[in-house]
């Protein structure tokens, strides 16, 4: 039998991708570095379209988390550091972005990348990272107008969620399938706090409910939660979710139940490649290219 | 006139047994997966010091978060109540309770009578709670009782994210990495804690004299930094833990004499 114990259920997928695709040296190439709470991403992009990218797992050191991700980007593509024209540091260890030219808000990356990925209808962004969750207002041109956050409370975001997968034991990219897999939903939990969660759940399972039923109540009420974020920062269609927990359908479905709305699907020429994971990064390195080229000209 | 309050609370069990106004016997238990065997267990301890059956008793009231749990045939006190009954008992001039446990933390504005006015309670977050140092000590790998008297020795508080106990416990791992002093990080935690409760505080108004009880209020480290913050001196009676059953044992003697 497999040892559960040593099995570490919150532990992502790490990978890097590298489209088909070709540069010169009269390219513009720029990067951006999202170096988050969780997750490091860092994207290229050759003429401000996407070409690489790597995500990897934040370590306790930034500088060194941002240059892995870089690195991992750069892997297979032929490229090295010296062939960027300009790079952009974001997220939560921006200001530890040494190969940076410039340091960014990731909620200004994160309205820029949605832009690029979904294009300019989307008005509402929510990014739910690994430690904070954002309702990000945009205009057609991916620019902030306003946005409202909560960074105080693990409930929701991916790092909750790596407790709550080794908690019920469940691998956390099957979390959101899981949650789902109830006949009914169930009410949602009235206390969220993740650090609560072991007695909670343990007494909700000793009383016969199942781990789906559990993970159930609790994305319901983290679902709840980011709904209200985007209801006080005024929805406004359309919508798309960005970050780690784009991937958790758990949450993304139960938003758009909440809310009574559609999330904007992946554009169909784009969804076998992009990851609203890279969405900051690939911001960030969209607004290094207007950087480049406005220091160009002057 | 004997009577026993009990508090049962998230982590621990408390009992307390009045006769005539005096407490003559005081005990506690970890709650465990059974409350209500551990409370038999507390009551018959304190009935033992007291040198009394419980045949003796006249009323038992209970208090605490799983007060539904708890065992004999008895009345209920909200913790609220329980706690302005109780301090103001033991510390006349108090107006303010705040009362720090496991789980909860709760901030009671009463009269000279121990009669609630108002209360603010924070039960969703274990950040402002016992639960947070709890979490950071074993973060840091320091005995919970380490702690406080650690903190002491810090000039400064070092950056840590103190809203959430998840996020509190990935920048102590972080910290540690980058061989941050260990009496700076603790000194963090607790004045994070303070900022919390203070908080709380706040919002019913300050009015001394402000008395601090729960289990937490055994912490020197917490209490420094919350006289620190409120910028006056929180008054401790001798036994802060066993304050919440203190006031049930004193509600139920009101209910005996009121013949309810």
């Amino acid at each position: 039998m497999a040892d559960l114990t040593k099995e570490e259920f919150w532990r992502w997928r790490e990978y890097h991708r590298v489209m088909p695709k070709k540069w010169s040296k009269a390219d513009i190439i720029t990067a951006g570095v999202d170096v988050g709470s969780v997750g490091s991403k860092a994207a290229i992009m050759v003429n401000g379209e996407a070409y690489a990218w790597g995500i990897t797992r934040t370590g306790s050191n930034s500088p060194e988390s941002a240059k892995k991700a870089l690195d991992y980007a750069l892997q297979d593509t032929g490229l090295t550091v010296g062939d960027l024209k300009y790079i952009v540091g974001t997220g939560y260890g921006r200001v530890n972005v040494p190969m940076a030219n410039k340091a960014i808000t990731e909620i200004a990356c994160h309205a820029k990348g949605a832009n690029y990925i979904w294009g300019p209808r989307v008005r509402t962004v929510l990014d739910v990272g690994g430690q904070d969750i954002k309702a990000i207002k945009i205009d057609e041109t991916g620019r902030v107008v306003s946005f409202l956050m909560n960074d105080k409370c693990a409930a929701g975001t991916g790092r909750g969620m790596e407790v709550f997968a080794d908690l019920l034991q469940i691998p956390i990219e099957d979390i959101g399938d899981i949650s789902l897999k109830v006949e009914k939903e169930p009410d949602p939990v009235s206390c969220t706090c993740v650090a609560f969660a072991k007695t909670e759940a343990m007494g909700l399972l000793r009383k016969g409910w199942s781990k789906e039923k559990v993970l159930a109540a609790y994305t319901r009420a983290m679902a709840v939660r980011m709904a209200n974020l985007i209801n006080r920062v005024g929805y406004e269609p359309e919508l798309v979710v960005t970050g780690g927990q784009s991937k958790n359908i758990g949450i993304v479905s139960r938003i758009e139940v909440i809310l009574g709305v559609k999330t904007l699907p992946m554009p169909r020429w784009r969804e076998d490649g992009l990851d609203p994971m890279v969405a900051g990064a690939l911001g960030a390195a969209l607004l290094g290219k207007a950087l480049y080229e406005k220091a160009q000209k002057a | 006139m004997i009577t026993v309050g009990m508090d049962l609370g998230t982590q621990r069990v408390k009992a307390v047994v009045l006769k005539d106004g005096q407490v003559v016997g005081r005990s506690q238990a970890f709650a465990g997966f059974d409350p209500t065997k551990a409370t038999e267990q507390a009551v018959a301890e304190a009935l033992t010091q007291a040198n009394l059956k419980l045949s003796d008793v006249q009323h038992f009231a209970a208090t605490g978060s799983a007060m539904d749990m708890a065992p004999y045939e008895h009345s209920t006190v909200s913790m609220m109540s329980a706690d302005a009954k109780a301090g103001v008992s033991l510390i006349p001039t108090a107006r303010t309770i705040i009362d720090v446990g496991a789980e909860e933390a709760r901030a009671v504005r009463c009269d000279e009578r121990g009669v609630m006015a108002d209360f603010v309670v924070n039960e969703r977050c274990a950040a402002g709670a016992g639960a947070f140092i709890e979490a950071m000590a074993r973060a840091l790998e320091v005995k919970l009782e380490d702690m406080g008297p650690l903190s002491l020795k810090a000039e400064r508080a070092s950056p840590i994210n103190a809203s959430c106990v998840i996020f509190g416990e990935s920048d102590v791992v972080s910290l540690i990495h980058r061989q941050e002093s260990k009496p700076e990080i603790c000194r963090a935690v607790f004045d994070a804690m303070a900022d919390r409760v203070s908080s709380m505080i706040h919002r019913l108004g300050v009015n001394p004299d402000v008395v601090l009880v729960g289990g937490v209020a055994k912490d020197v480290g917490f209490v420094a930094s919350l006289n620190r913050k409120l910028g006056l001196t929180v008054k401790i009676p001798e036994y802060p833990d066993y304050v919440g059953a203190l006031g049930a044992a004193l509600i139920a003697a009101g209910r005996v004499k009121g013949g309810a």
